[in-house]
């Protein structure tokens, strides 16, 4: 797939069931290319949800249906499957709430997508690739002596960057973030933060998070969501300063959280 | 509260250490060259005539294939009740209780049941009867203690995988990773509690003075090896302590080794 294909995302008319539950009802967004968009909402009102819709991991869910179409250059993501589905993963980065490095060494780690793609051709490509990315995420300097060593070992933020570096490095052109800083200490949070509004230069993000403040200072658009519905979506200014809806006054009043 | 805590840890502490000074002391008293490296001679019975190598290489060649085949069988279970599991799937269900019940089960019970079949299809007793009997008996510990490790593999590993493009093959591989350790040491013991195990090659396996030439001769374990000593109406209490040292030895190696491999891979890997 060229890149230029891969230029827009855009949700149309996507409807979603959890063993008959509506979770999400009817979700139109158009995600700017980027730029940072962050989904709020009170717990529970399917934020996650959309965000795993948005690279099919709510197959994974037991008794999961959904219709609609999520349009990433002109393929819909519903719809694919096999190999198809697997690319457009690909193009789709995760970094989860919880760091989760895999089983192997810092290296491992961030080789792994190039390893199942064969994106790299030789060792040396491969040692490029990684230093690059762990660059990129602010993490060479910390971690350049012991690429050999388990990523467990790593601090909580350290393991984080290390995500942000292994998704990264299969070149995706979005990153979903799902509640990303949450689990971490305010200085591990801001690094993570200073690199999204770093990455947007290159990528699309897209950000679920529960902290007003976090989503004021870096977001450029944003969705509200409440009760599986877009409440509110355009301009992260307009709709925090000044939104249209009733709905989204009361809940950036704190009225609920 | 607390008293009574320190006094179970204490009685523990007790039967484990007399049990471990008892074996050690009477079986290094006791323990030659000549038991562990000899074959029983024709005169095995009154005299010093030869050793239980045959019980010892027995019991291996019992456990050693019976450890393989299970893992084969056990494996692809748990992966399939844990990886492909939907919390309605009614087959995973069943599985679940099906070795649930299974380990629940004693040993020679298995053994009298084996041997009811082995009677029926006119087997007899063999070192193959001996090793699937210890496969029924070592299937149902790994598949639960596949399924507990299981557990403690977080879905965000699923998560990460996929969301890098992994294929469902490509997951499975670091997954199985992530709980190697873990089986590693699950394995060790199972092949711990399964070498101890009298009963369930007491009709199987039978017993036999020499090293087995083929799958259907009979073979000596050394559980069986020490119960015959200790129950002859002339005991051969020396042997059997030797024996037991040999087993005790074997086994804590097996528990040791597991205990080293949790330890360091649980500090390494998450
Ligand atoms: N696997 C599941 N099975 C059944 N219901 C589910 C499942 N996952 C989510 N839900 C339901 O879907 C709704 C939305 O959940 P979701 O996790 O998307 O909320 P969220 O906005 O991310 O909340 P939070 O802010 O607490 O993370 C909830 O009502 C939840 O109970
Ligand atoms: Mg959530």
């Amino acid at each position: 797939m060229d890149k230029s294909d891969i230029s827009s995302l855009t949700v149309r008319d996507l409807d979603l069931f959890i063993e008959d539950r509506q979770i999400l009802k009817n979700i139109n967004l158009v995600i700017p290319n980027n730029k940072i968009t962050c989904i709020v909402g009170p717990s529970g009102c399917g934020k996650s949800t959309l965000l795993k819709t948005l690279n099919r991991l709510i197959d994974d869910t037991d008794g999961v249906r959904y219709s609609g179409e999520i349009l990433i250059g002109g393929k819909n993501i519903l719809a694919a499957s096999g190999p198809d589905l697997i690319e457009l993963r690909r193009h789709i980065g995760l970094v989860p709430q919880r760091p989760c490095p895999l089983p192997m060494s810092i290296y491992e780690n961030v080789a792994y997508g190039c390893r199942i793609h064969g994106l790299c051709k030789n060792k040396k490509q491969m040692n490029e690739v990684v230093e690059n990315y762990l660059t990129e995420v602010g993490l060479w300097e910390e971690v350049k002596d012991r690429l050999n060593s388990p990523a467990g070992k790593l601090s909580i933020g350290q393991q984080q960057r290390l995500c942000l570096a292994r998704s990264l490095a299969v070149r995706p052109e979005f990153i979903l973030a799902d509640e990303a800083t949450s689990a971490l200490d305010p200085v591990s949070s801001k690094i993570i933060e200073d690199l999204f509004v770093k990455l947007k230069e290159k990528y699309t993000i897209i950000m679920v998070t529960h902290t007003l403040r976090q989503a004021l200072r870096i977001a450029d658009h944003a969705a509200f969501i409440y009760f599986g519905e877009i409440v509110e979506s355009g301009d992260a200014v307009k709709v925090f300063k000044n939104p249209e809806k009733d709905l989204t006054r009361k809940y950036l009043a704190g009225v609920f959280s | 509260m607390k008293t009574v805590m320190y006094i179970s840890v204490f009685l523990v502490l007790v039967f484990v250490v007399t049990i471990i000074w008892t074996i050690f002391s009477k079986g290094l008293g006791s323990i030659s060259w000549n038991m562990i490296s000899k074959v029983p001679g024709p005169d095995f019975n009154t005299s010093d005539d030869g050793g239980f190598l045959n019980a010892i290489v027995g019991s291996l060649l019992v456990v050693v294939p019976a450890t393989v085949i299970s893992l084969i069988i056990s494996i692809p279970v748990v992966f399939y009740i844990t990886l492909y599991r939907k919390r309605t799937d009614k087959l995973s269900y069943i599985a679940r209780l099906a070795y649930d019940v299974l380990y629940g089960i004693p040993s020679i019970v298995y053994g009298a049941f084996a041997f009811t079949v082995m009677v029926y299809i006119g087997m007899r007793a063999s070192l193959l009867g001996g090793i699937v009997v210890t496969t029924f008996l070592m299937v149902p510990m790994l598949i639960r203690s596949g399924d507990e490790i299981a557990k403690t593999i977080p879905d965000e590993i699923h998560e990460a995988t996929y969301s890098l493009g992994a294929t469902k093959y490509e997951t499975m591989k670091v997954i199985f990773r992530q709980a190697l350790p873990g089986m590693a040491t699950a394995t060790l013991l199972a092949i711990g509690k399964a070498i101890g195990d009298a009963a369930g090659v007491m009709f199987t396996a039978g017993f036999s003075d020499a090293i087995p030439k083929s799958l259907s001769q009979p073979t000596a374990t050394l559980p069986l090896a020490i119960f015959n000593w200790v129950t002859m109406p002339d005991p051969f209490p020396d042997r059997a302590y030797s024996a037991a040292l040999v087993l005790t030895v074997i086994v804590l190696i097996l528990s040791i080794g597991g205990r080293y491999i949790s330890n360091r891979f649980s500090k390494n890997n998450l």
